[in-house]
């Protein structure tokens, strides 16, 4: 019975290792797309034949989800899964691998897209050798995960772990189908996937739009599910809501997928039944918002005083908020405006900057003091500052490119009173200008929150208080 | 219920399986039965493989990322049918491996974009798209004048493709490098009667960039962005067709 009730000894080594790559990638994704936003304002900015923003987009949302988005989810989830399972991570030599191997990964596909190395396909762009790699990495991810959990302390698996395990288990299901593809040679970068025309159009958006169900929702809903209650110091807000929301949750969100493809040559039963399924996914998603949000309950104070609490909780009204726009957005009759205009960019942005970034921010700032073994961060006030200037970029953004999409939208179906079309394409290329703007000065300022909160980490690891009581 | 639940969470393995499960149905069901192809895909006339000069140009429009902001995908919409053309159909897609919808019109949509511009046009617009459309934001690809389009290798890009199914023939492989250099006007009449012959007489045969002796990369994603559109017979389109042929009256 002691021996059960004493702490272990957590691997927080890897853990470290994952919080500095996060915030480096981070940095450099947020750098990337400040300048490819730059480069729609300023076409000037393209550099070719490396620097065009047709090889830079992949990098930044290469750089910003999986860079930044993984190295965070490994984090979070191995500091996790510890904890709750009060057990230290199994075979942390295979962990330390999954550290090393992705970053190579991420080397491998950034390298490829300035060089023009690239299958094509958003979100899943990395050529079949840096796919193979990225295989075998998750798949050691998913032993070491599982295995820690079923050598586990704890008779119960909590609720952060069954997303954390959904967002593991299902991003591999749909990297393996999506990915397979046939090299030219084994000598060449080049390779040609299985999938062609409608069904590798079906068969990528089930993977991109799940991409942001299980990588960005599932895995960061795991992190909320630890990190809230632990910050508010109170239990989730309800055990019932936790298991409804989460088998509804991955149930739904795996037929959203042909919302991408409104009006296009997909026939229509799947065009439907993708509409259907992404109105329905509305009421799971904000489940889970209410069980975060709610967690507060009795606790609200604490947001006044801790600003990283602050954080998590901003970062649930960006993700109940772009929960619902999503769904409105999947209509098909709203899509026939919003769809190929930066209506969805804003879109994207909201959730991405919003809840994915904001959470991991909380998370970030609660870990490193901990991992550490100091008292306090250096400065509540700097977190303060970067939780309110962020904020603010991210509503110049999302309102600047709102009001740009449906601009757009707008004037591409306007007919003038003869009956023709008003406007010429590239009169709404110019209308456009003026909100690229506004959306990297927008940029600008997230990018300066995330410096500021690079410095306060820094700072608070580098003050060495002897006297820091350190308790997991 | 609750009870029932505390099983699956003490048992990591029973997690896992109904986690997988949970996430398969939605997949299957939407993903299988668009392999049906004969109710996905409408028959059409006129839709073939890529020459070996398109392939080449399609590698270099999906390795300069160009699918991030042009579509090539059509909506059955007024203003989208009168500014960009019939609306696409599944067919014409049906061999591009990966497909190129895009998801984004930062530039125009380029589904039927081929013959709507001179190649002259396309030359100088691909060097300096600020001269032909001043307030454009898409960036200049000036080295693809200079570069060679390096077609050595390209038989094995038609081999690969067969191999995920697109219907080439064995001569078509055999013969891309001549194929290839035979459409930018560097072969004999014969070859390009052997061109026609392999592919069929809707194929343009021309110097696209202007410039003799030398292929280069302009040529091939020139004459990729020509045949956009092109190849199908929509005179001969009938939208009921597949309701007619089910349901004779």
């Amino acid at each position: 019975m002691i021996k059960s009730l004493a702490v272990p000894e957590y691997n927080d080594e890897i853990v470290k290792k994952f919080t500095i790559a996060a915030v480096f990638w981070g940095i450099v994704g947020f750098c990337a797309g400040l300048f490819i936003a730059l480069q729609m304002a300023f076409p000037g900015l393209n550099f070719e034949p490396y620097f065009t923003f047709g090889r830079l987009r992949p990098l930044h949302t290469s750089a910003v989800i999986f860079a930044f988005g993984g190295n965070v989810l490994f984090a979070t989830s191995y500091f996790v899964v510890q904890r709750t399972c009060r057990t230290r991570i199994w075979g942390s030599r295979l962990a330390s691998f999954t550290f090393w191997g992705y970053q190579v990964f991420i080397l491998l596909a950034a390298l490829g897209y300035v060089f023009g190395v690239t299958q094509g396909k958003e979100y899943a762009e990395p050529e079949w050798y840096a796919d193979l790699w990225l295989t075998i990495v998750w798949v050691v991810y998913l032993v070491v995960y599982l295995m820690t959990l079923t050598k586990r302390e704890e008779p119960h698996i909590y609720v952060a772990n069954w997303f954390f395990l959904a967002f593991i288990v299902t991003v591999a299901v749909l990297h393996l189908v999506n990915g397979i593809s046939v090299p030219v040679s084994l000598t060449s970068f080049k390779s040609y996937p299985l999938w062609g025309g409608v069904q590798n159009a079906m068969i990528q958006w089930w993977y991109g739009h799940n991409a942001v169900g299980f990588f960005l929702t599932a895995g960061f809903l795991g992190i909320m599910y630890y990190f809230v209650p632990k910050r508010a110091n109170r239990p989730v807000y309800s055990y019932r809501l936790s298991i409804l929301h989460f088998w509804s949750l991955i149930f739904i969100y795996i037929w959203a997928g042909p919302h991408h493809l409104h009006y296009t040559a997909l026939p229509d039963w799947a065009q439907t039944l993708g509409m259907t399924f992404s109105i329905i996914l509305w009421m799971p998603s904000w489940g889970g918002m209410i069980n975060g949000l709610m967690t507060l309950s009795g606790a609200w104070h604490k947001l006044r005083e801790d600003p990283v609490l602050k954080f998590m909780i901003v970062s649930l009204a960006f993700y109940g908020m772009s929960t619902f726009e999503g769904p409105v957005m999947a209509i098909k009759e709203v899509n026939a405006l919003s769809h190929y205009t930066d209506w969805t960019i804003g879109h994207v942005h909201s959730g991405a900057l919003g809840w994915v970034a904001f959470i991991s921010f909380g998370a970030i700032y609660h870990l490193v003091p901990k991992l550490w073994k100091r008292k306090e961060l250096y400065s509540l006030k700097l977190v303060n500052a970067h939780l309110w200037i962020a904020t603010i970029g991210i509503v110049f953004y999302i309102s600047a490119m709102w009001i740009a999409g449906v601009m757009q939208g707008l004037m591409w179906r306007s007919y003038d009173s003869l009956g023709y079309l008003e406007y010429s394409f590239v009169e709404t290329v110019m209308a456009m200008h003026p909100y690229y703007i506004i959306r990297a000065l927008g940029g600008v300022l997230f990018l300066i929150g995330a410096l500021i909160m690079v410095y306060n980490l820094w700072k608070t690891v580098a003050t060495n208080d002897d006297k820091a009581q350190f308790v997991s | 219920m609750l009870n029932k639940h505390s099983k699956i969470e003490k048992n990591s393995i029973l997690l896992l399986v109904l986690v997988v499960i949970a996430i398969s149905v939605g997949g299957l069901i939407e993903i299988v039965p668009l392999f049906r192809v004969e109710t996905t895909i409408e028959p059409i006339k006129g839709i073939r493989p890529y020459t070996p000069l398109e392939l080449a140009g399609q590698d270099i429009y999906i390795r300069e990322g160009c699918y991030g902001c042009h579509s090539q995908q059509i909506r059955p919409l007024r203003d989208e049918v009168e500014r960009y053309g019939h609306y696409s159909l599944a067919a014409e897609s049906m061999y591009d491996h990966p497909f190129q919808w895009g998801s984004k019109r930062t530039g125009p949509d380029l589904a039927r974009v081929g013959g709507k511009y001179s190649d002259d046009w396309h030359v100088g617009h691909m060097i300096n798209p600020q001269e032909f459309v001043p307030e454009s934001i898409m960036p200049s690809y000036s080295t693809m004048e200079s570069r060679d389009a390096n077609l050595i290798n390209i038989g094995a890009h038609l081999a690969t493709l067969k191999l995920v199914g697109v219907p080439y023939t064995d001569s078509m492989v055999e013969n891309a490098y001549d194929d290839a250099m035979t459409q930018a006007k560097e072969g004999s009449s014969e070859s390009e009667l052997a061109l026609f012959e392999r592919y069929g007489k809707n194929i343009n045969i021309r110097n696209f960039d202007g410039k003799k002796g030398v292929v280069s990369e302009l040529d091939a994603i020139i004459a990729y962005l020509q045949v956009l559109g092109t190849m199908a017979n929509l005179k001969d389109y009938d939208p009921d067709m597949l309701t007619k042929e089910t349901n004779p009256e």
